[in-house]
């Protein structure tokens, strides 16, 4: 039947198999498979216990506590402010009330959210995943749809385990070509970013592929996913292939043995069909993207390191100048302006952008043997990345620089655990947002991958990682 | 939720493109409890100078912008975090409905479950907007959900689009949550079918509890 033959996406696969009640227009009935939990919750708790409900299958939950963490201890004593502890004790007793699986801050396990579900192998290929985080975007590299929600929803898939969605529009970026040497996974989501703009992929569904993104190993595929929500769109996915299958055979919580086996048969039919429709295409040539760094006060603001400052006087519409003139104020930098000469005062690095192994790898790479001419931090994604790190003795190498090696959690990403970028402070840092006020009150953020916030460090300013280690 | 069905009132022009939820709510302010309302942290940053005075220039700060209870902003309005406390803010403020020519996704549903009207217009419309507002006197605006037109003192209309489940919701002041579980019967058929289908999910794993 022609029915059976229409060649589908992935994502619509994905969202088929999951609709509840369909409506012709507007929103159909999702089923949800898993709901992550972080401790922003607690309205969504809050709202339950005043409607006298409880998570309806608490079993597809998962909560950690990360924003909040204290990076130097384990404790939530060891958070700067009680107000700070208080936060992550009331995560504890929300997790007890609802009979949540969850890891404490003391579990060894405990990280970003967006960090673990993979790790554990929580989030798997062809499941819905919600999290009231909007980076949860992140988690579709492994082949699901995953996406933020805000609280009134996260209260509403508590109770019903289910969700009113407009099912968005599907957009397919295929990346061609070879990245070159020194070119990481973030350059060539920054680089997406600024070719479609900061809204570029509202109401859509994202889905990369093309050669480029077969050959990201997952850790890299979770740094180009988490960065689709800074294009506007809430989520994004990359279809699983044998380095999805790999990377997750094992994962604790993924399917053993026969359930393996059946998962395994199930997924390999969820890439798009050939032929499968989209509502939008769009191709990014992969060899030309060059390390990349932000100038502004958006991730669209980005440039390749061998840029200059823009002049808002170049640009015609006044709106978008006026946008672009606040920007520059903020950051404190001149038109044209060699981007390679601006001067940094600290680097962040980590995040669930850039806060794997392998990213610790990266930056390690470049501070081997040499200091850092600035303060930072380095912030493990996970308590297991934390301990495979200092396996390998990357510690040693970032302790050596003069850089601190704290506890996972997402700390000075968004400065909400007491560690914060001062006003006016300039930061080297491998988060995804350069948002006004971001990394702390008046916070200057370039965002940038780590090996090139590693050189950053090294020389003190915005530099061409490639000169240091060559390219 | 409460209903919404027209309203008519002040209107602040919003500069600047891509206004993240950030800047609509510091991530700081997150940890409030919503019974004190969170109306004060409203673009907070924008608004006050570190030792808590206001910023004159800020729009919010000047009459009679300081009675707004619509916000007409650039493209890309609300992107960045998923934080609901952003339209918490807006809403406590006494902002019922925000024009715009886009919004970031999740703003947008967040706004539909607090009784906040999205509009959205093309952005050469929105563009004239920002501009007549500057420069009035009597910066008034009229949002009209029953009839999706917005309108302004000179008689100027313009007509917009929203979801009917959404309309219909916003009008009435539908509970989601409520109406949703009206439907628990066929979701808990759907749940027998969809385990029974994928069964390698066996039953969700529970070690951790
Ligand atoms: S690391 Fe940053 S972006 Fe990621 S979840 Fe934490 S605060 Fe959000």
């Amino acid at each position: 039947m022609a029915e059976a033959a229409r060649p589908r996406s992935i994502f619509d696969k994905i969202w088929d198999r999951h609709v509840v009640i369909a409506r012709e227009n507007g929103p159909s009935l999702l089923y949800i498979d898993r709901n992550i939990i972080h401790e922003g919750s607690f309205h969504a708790f809050n709202d339950l216990r005043t409607r006298g409900l409880k998570p309806r299958r608490p079993e597809q939950m998962f909560g950690v506590p990360d924003h909040y963490a204290p990076t130097h201890g384990r404790r939530p004593e060891d958070a700067p402010t009680e107000e700070i502890a208080r936060m992550i004790r009331v995560f504890d007793d929300n997790m007890r009330w609802g009979e949540v699986p969850h890891f404490s801050l003391q579990d060894r396990r405990q990280g970003i959210v967006h960090i673990i579900g993979p790790e554990q192998g929580i989030t798997l290929p062809g499941l819905t995943i919600v999290c009231s985080d909007s980076h949860t975007s992140t988690q579709g590299a492994l082949g699901a749809i995953a996406f933020g929600i805000g609280q009134s929803e996260s209260a509403l898939v508590m109770a019903t385990q289910t969700l009113w969605q407009v099912k968005p529009k599907t957009l397919r970026i295929t990346v061609t070509g070879r990245r070159a040497p020194g070119v990481e996974a973030k350059d060539v989501i920054l680089t997406i970013i600024r070719t479609i703009g900061a809204g570029g992929a509202s109401g859509y569904a994202v889905e990369y592929a093309g050669p480029v993104i077969q050959g990201l190993s997952v850790e890299e595929r979770l740094t180009v996913c988490n960065m689709s929500i800074e294009a506007g769109a809430r989520s994004g996915m990359v279809a699983p292939d044998d380095t999805t299958l790999s990377y997750l055979h094992g994962r604790p919580y993924a399917p053993k043995d026969a359930a393996w086996d059946a998962a395994v048969a199930y997924w390999r039919t969820l890439p798009s069909d050939d032929g499968a429709p989209f509502d939008r295409e769009i191709e990014i040539d992969g060899s030309a993207v060059a390390p990349t760094v932000t100038w502004g006060t958006s991730p669209e603001d980005a440039l390749a390191i061998s840029d200059r400052v823009p002049d808002p006087a170049d640009i015609p519409d006044a709106q978008k100048r006026g946008t672009a003139e606040r920007a520059l104020a903020y950051m404190g930098l001149t038109p044209g302006t060699p981007l390679s000469e601006i001067a940094i005062d600290r680097v962040f690095i980590g995040s669930c952008t850039n806060g794997r192994i392998q990213d610790l790898r990266a930056a390690a790479a470049v501070l081997k043997g040499r200091k850092s001419a600035v303060p930072g931090m380095v912030v493990p994604g996970s308590g297991l990345v934390k301990e495979a790190a200092e396996a390998e003795g990357l510690d040693r190498i970032f302790k050596d620089a003069g850089l601190e090696w704290r506890d996972a959690g997402c700390s000075m990403c968004s400065a909400i655990n007491g560690d914060v970028v001062g006003p006016q402070e300039r930061c080297a840092s491998t988060s995804n947002r350069n948002f006004v006020g971001r990394q702390g009150p008046g916070a200057r953020t370039h965002l940038m991958s780590p090996a090139m916030a590693a050189a950053a460090a090294v020389t003190g300013r915005l530099t061409d990682v490639r000169r240091l280690v060559g390219g | 939720m409460q209903p919404f069905i027209s309203l008519t009132g002040i209107a602040a022009p919003i500069q600047g493109r891509n206004i993240d939820t950030d800047q609509i709510l510091p991530a700081r302010f997150l940890k409030a409890d919503r019974a004190r309302g969170y109306g004060q942290f409203f673009f907070h940053d924008a608004r006050f100078e570190a030792d808590g005075r206001e910023k004159p220039d800020f729009v919010l700060n000047r009459e009679p912008f300081r009675h707004a209870t619509i916000v007409v902003a650039d493209e890309n309005f609300g992107c960045g975090s998923s934080r609901e406390g952003a339209v918490y803010a807006l809403h406590d403020f006494g902002v019922r409905a925000v024009i715009a020519p886009s919004f970031g996704d999740i703003f947008y549903n967040n706004c539909l479950k607090n009784g906040v009207v999205p509009v959205q217009l093309e952005r050469a419309v929105v563009t004239g907007l920002l501009d007549r507002l500057r420069a009035e006197d009597r910066p008034e605006m009229t949002v009209d959900l029953e009839n999706l037109r917005i309108g302004r003192p000179d008689g100027a209309q313009h007509a917009f689009a929203l979801d009917p489940f959404w309309r219909e919701c916003l009008l009435q002041g539908v509970d989601e949550i409520q109406l949703t579980l009206g439907s628990l019967d066929r979701i808990e058929a759907f749940e027998r079918q969809y385990r029974a289908d994928m069964n390698w999910l066996g039953e969700p794993p529970a070690a951790a509890r």
